[in-house]
């Protein structure tokens, strides 16, 4: 039996799709630099935009910033929206200060935000310029990851385009390679290439790589292996370079992960059995550790709130591996392209609601008293407050949850605030 | 263009959120993109707050540029008046919304609302949070006090009345400070008319005129209502902030001749330990240490104040982000014989900080990371505030039990008397040397052994000098080294030597 095939696979009845339009309370895409500038070791973040840009940073990575962030603001002021400054000289005078400072950065990325947008800012040219001068000692690249495009989590995925671009063409286009694309853990990272170095899966290539030196080759012989779902535009600038991209779940989960490195086994043609062996170990492990979630979880009712587009996978992990109803599944984007191997596994007539009107929905979850609420920062302590338990969702970007290992890990996060209520008697 | 890694402040629309916040019956429309509305998890999540602000973002995308973001704001209005019925509503734009020049005043009057409608400017590209508290107060003061009213001006049982101007939501220890203050008026015998921002509604606004006269708790954020309720309604304002023992009193007789009464039960009734306890033999240690002050201008005014006078430190550095306040800070620090540092530009605070090499740092919560890095013990005075600073227990800064909270938190971070003494005498021993660190503060001590950021010098040490100089106590040896360059370059020597190193102890030896 494969590990796909382990995952009970629902026939075709259709989801029930909401589509809203309203108030969002959602990130925008500058939030992914808080994660990816300590993926990146040797990029620096500077944004091109406001106090509000600057103020949300700060606010978002809060305490969880222990040594100097290598991000920063480029904060625009009256005088450069009056044109009394040239913002062309003004980007070069900073970036000159910031490369000065930080002589380790590599890699620069100029972010646009919504402001820098509104004027028509071109950071694009900004970089190709910049570039030039500081060649080859730092790369210049730019990206948005404003609120008027980019919904949280599609900040990495613009980052991670704006590298694809940059990639080295493969040599011997036809040779095959494996690449990782979306941003992991280190430790997630390292569980991984042990595991395809044993099934005998190679070349492995993670996209973003630790260090900008060691930016993958792609070709048309890159096989893409999706890390995360939202990962849209970065799918398509790989694939117009001529890689293809595997179908398979995301790797949450005991079963989810199995199916994930299937995807890669079956494109590789590792037998059947020897996939099996490799993998055992780790599945029979992760299923342990989620044993005693499954007891505190099952048949308890979730309601996700739209926040990073993970939402899909998790809900089909939290119900397929946990036994959990799902009351709604909120996404701020519903990608059927790259989630075309996990909507199947969701429960038929599943809720899916796509874009947000925040008051309506939260009128629903009221009604619908789910015993457990996932959502945003912003929500959360209300809606303790209302006597409902939550899961903030911010987490779940910013903490290992992908892979084998991290299976128990991953249900904890659900079963801890449930853990917590039933214990605390004030 | 301007390089910023932290910000002290929020931008203005953050500081309209505070006072909606605090206030009960007031909406905020905000015309912004969906990223704004990180600004809920400030306060839902650093100030633990159990509902969400009052406020309604349009929250429009890329698509809608072209199309209708105006309809976007009125149809947003409308809902949120629908579905909150607030007894009044304000409206404004932020940064992206301001480049787009919908008019939300304009468009929100189109609505006929049943309730007031105050539209908000709040220039983002030129102003920051504590501005746009100021403002955002003032015209909601403004616009709730417009009837002309005959003043009771005392209540039935006929004591004077004061009205408490300034704490809002995300502020400094103000939930605190207020229940301090409605302490040291009460046992002058002043009843309070109305707090505001914190705690009122739109209707107690208008009922501001009522009282004598207005105590001013945070000059960034009430002054400006305060001048303004002044002028329209005579009625005069405390310009001392009780922060502190010395300010405390002071304060009391400033509120005492403003309601025509006495003083000296209040005064007489000091309950701070803070005298004693610097007076007390242990604190003899504190004597002359060399702090740096940074905050906003109210809290770092009066720090430096406390810091000299009440704890008897040498303050070696004053400053504030608070532009608005420059004035009032270059003033109290001129009077130490200081040149203020008036800026909000965290690397230059951080320069300013590696140049001074202070003993301890009285900053915000900026600071305590430039002072973990330094390796410098650090206390925090002011906003920008952290989760830390709203602590479950009381923990006011304004009153005697403020002095009190004062003197345990500056004091806490240091390397204790007698301590102090045994880390110089018994420095070999290996349980004992600098990196393990004040004994009572074993958890907080940072792991590295050298500070991140290296002073940068133009003098050659010599290694004998250099290892000489690694035992003096982490806590002075900055100042050790500062002060040892300084006496090389006053002299022309371009190397120290272990001479050098004693020459300048028993030069600055104090
Ligand atoms: S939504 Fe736009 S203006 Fe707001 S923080 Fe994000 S990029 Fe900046
Ligand atoms: S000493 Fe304690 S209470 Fe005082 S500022 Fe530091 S952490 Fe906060």
């Amino acid at each position: 039996m494969t590990a796909a095939a382990a995952i009970a696979c629902r026939d075709a009845a259709p989801l029930a799709i909401l589509r809203e339009r309203g108030q969002r309370e959602v990130f925008c895409g500058l939030t992914g630099i808080v994660w990816l500038h300590r993926r990146i070791q040797d990029a620096f973040f500077l944004v091109v935009g406001s106090r509000t840009c600057a103020h949300l940073l700060q606010s978002a990575a809060g305490v969880m910033i222990f040594a100097e962030p290598r991000f920063a603001t480029a904060v625009m002021e009256q005088r450069d929206l009056a044109g009394l400054a040239d913002t062309h000289d003004e980007l070069e005078r900073i970036v000159a200060r910031l490369i000065e400072r930080r002589p380790d950065i590599r890699l620069l990325f100029l972010v646009g935000s919504c402001p820098s947008e509104v004027i028509k800012l071109d950071l694009a040219s900004a970089a190709a310029r910049l570039s030039v001068r500081y060649a080859p000692q730092v790369r210049i690249l730019a990206y948005s990851g404003s609120g008027i495009e980019t919904t949280f989590t599609e900040g990495e995925d613009a980052c991670l385009a704006a590298l694809a671009a940059e990639l080295p063409a493969s040599e011997g286009a036809s040779t095959r390679s494996l690449m990782v694309v979306g941003a992991l853990a280190d430790v997630v990272e390292d569980q991984l290439r042990r595991i395809f170095a044993e099934l005998g899966i190679g070349p492995v290539h993670f996209l973003p790589p630790r260090r900008c030196a060691d930016l993958p080759p792609v070709g048309s012989g890159t096989r893409l292996l999706l890390a995360q779902p939202f990962l849209n535009e970065t799918t398509r600038v790989l694939e117009g370079r001529g890689a293809r991209r595997l179908s398979a779940p995301y790797p949450l989960g005991a079963d989810g992960t199995a199916a994930w490195l299937a995807a890669a086994a079956r494109d590789f043609a590792v037998p059947a059995a020897r996939f099996e062996a490799v993998i055992r170990p780790a599945r029979e492990r992760a299923r342990r550790a989620l044993l005693p979630h499954r007891d505190r979880l099952q048949g308890r009712r979730v309601f996700l709130f739209p926040d990073s587009q993970l939402e899909p996978p998790l809900a089909r992990f939290l119900a397929g591996e946990l036994g959990m109803r799902i009351v709604e599944i909120g996404t701020p984007y519903l990608n059927t392209r790259l989630l075309d191997a996990e909507l199947p596994l969701l429960p038929a007539e599943t809720l899916v609601s796509e874009g947000q009107d925040v008051d309506r929905q939260l009128d629903r979850c009221r009604a619908a008293a789910p015993d457990l609420v996932v959502c945003g920062l912003g929500l959360a302590n209300p809606l303790e407050a209302e006597g409902f338990t939550t899961k903030w969702s911010i987490e779940l970007v910013f903490t290992p949850i992908q892979g084998f290992e991290q299976a128990g890990d991953l249900a904890e996060l659900f079963s801890r605030p449930l853990l917590r209520r039933a214990r605390l008697e004030v | 263009m301007k390089l910023t890694v932290w910000t002290y402040e929020g931008p203005p629309h953050v500081g309209a959120m505070r006072v909606a916040t605090a206030m009960d019956g007031v909406h905020y429309v905000l015309h912004a993109p969906q990223g704004d509305t990180y600004a809920d998890l400030v306060f839902t999540m650093i100030e633990r707050l159990g509902k969400r602000p009052p406020v309604t973002y349009t929250t429009f995308q890329a698509r809608d540029l072209g199309a209708d973001t105006a309809n976007l704001f009125k149809t947003a209005t409308r809902e949120a008046c629908d579905r909150f019925r607030p007894d009044a509503i304000i409206v404004g734009a932020s940064c992206t919304a301001e480049l787009l020049q919908d008019d939300p005043g304009g468009l929100a009057r189109t609505l006929g609302l049943p309730v007031p409608v105050i539209p908000l400017e709040l220039p983002s590209y030129q102003r920051k949070e504590n501005w746009g508290a100021s403002e955002t107060f003032y015209q909601l003061v403004r616009a709730m006090c417009q009837a002309e009213v005959a003043p009771p001006r005392a209540d039935r049982a006929g004591r004077p009345v004061c009205n408490i101007l300034g704490p809002t939501a995300l502020g400094f220890r103000h939930r605190d400070d207020v229940a301090e203050v409605r302490g040291l008026l009460a046992s002058l015998g002043i009843a309070v008319n109305v707090t505001a921002p914190q705690g009122a509604r739109p209707t107690d606004l208008a009922r501001l005129p009522e009282a004598d006269f207005n105590v001013v708790l945070y000059p960034e954020i009430a002054a400006v209502a305060a001048r303004w309720l002044e002028r329209s309604f005579g009625q005069p304002f405390t310009r001392t902030v009780p922060i502190g023992v010395g300010a405390t009193r002071d304060f009391i007789r400033e509120v005492a001749a403003l309601a025509g009464v006495d003083p000296t039960p209040a005064l007489d009734d000091e309950h701070s330990r803070l005298p004693w306890y610097s007076r007390s033999v242990d604190s003899t240690y504190l004597t002359g240490k060399r702090v740096f002050v940074f905050g906003d201008a109210t809290h770092a005014i009066a720090a430096a104040r406390i810091a000299r006078e009440e704890l008897g430190f040498e303050v070696v550095g004053l400053g504030t982000y608070s532009r608005e306040f420059a004035r009032e800070v270059r003033e109290a620090a001129g009077q130490l014989g200081l040149e203020a540092l008036i800026t909000d530009d965290y690397l230059e605070v951080e320069a300013c900080i590696a140049d001074l090499q202070p003993e301890l740092v009285l900053g915000t919560q900026m600071e305590r990371h430039i002072a973990k890095r330094f390796r410098i013990p650090c206390a925090v005075i002011s906003a920008p505030v952290h989760v830390q600073d709203f602590p479950a227990r009381r923990s006011p800064q304004m009153g005697w039990e403020g002095s009190n909270v004062i003197f345990d938190c500056w004091v806490h971070p240091l390397t204790m008397g007698l301590e102090e003494h045994l880390l110089t005498m018994f420095r070999e021993d290996h349980e004992f040397h600098d990196a393990a660190g004040p004994s009572h503060l074993q958890s907080e001590q940072p792991r590295e052994s050298k500070p991140a950021v290296a002073p940068v010098s133009d003098l050659a040490w010599s290694g004998e000098a250099e290892t000489e100089l690694a035992k003096v106590p982490f806590f002075v040896r900055g100042k050790a080294r500062r002060n040892t360059e300084r006496f090389a370059r006053d002299r022309g020597l371009s190397v120290i030597t272990l001479e050098t190193l004693y020459d300048a102890k028993a030069h600055f030896g104090r």
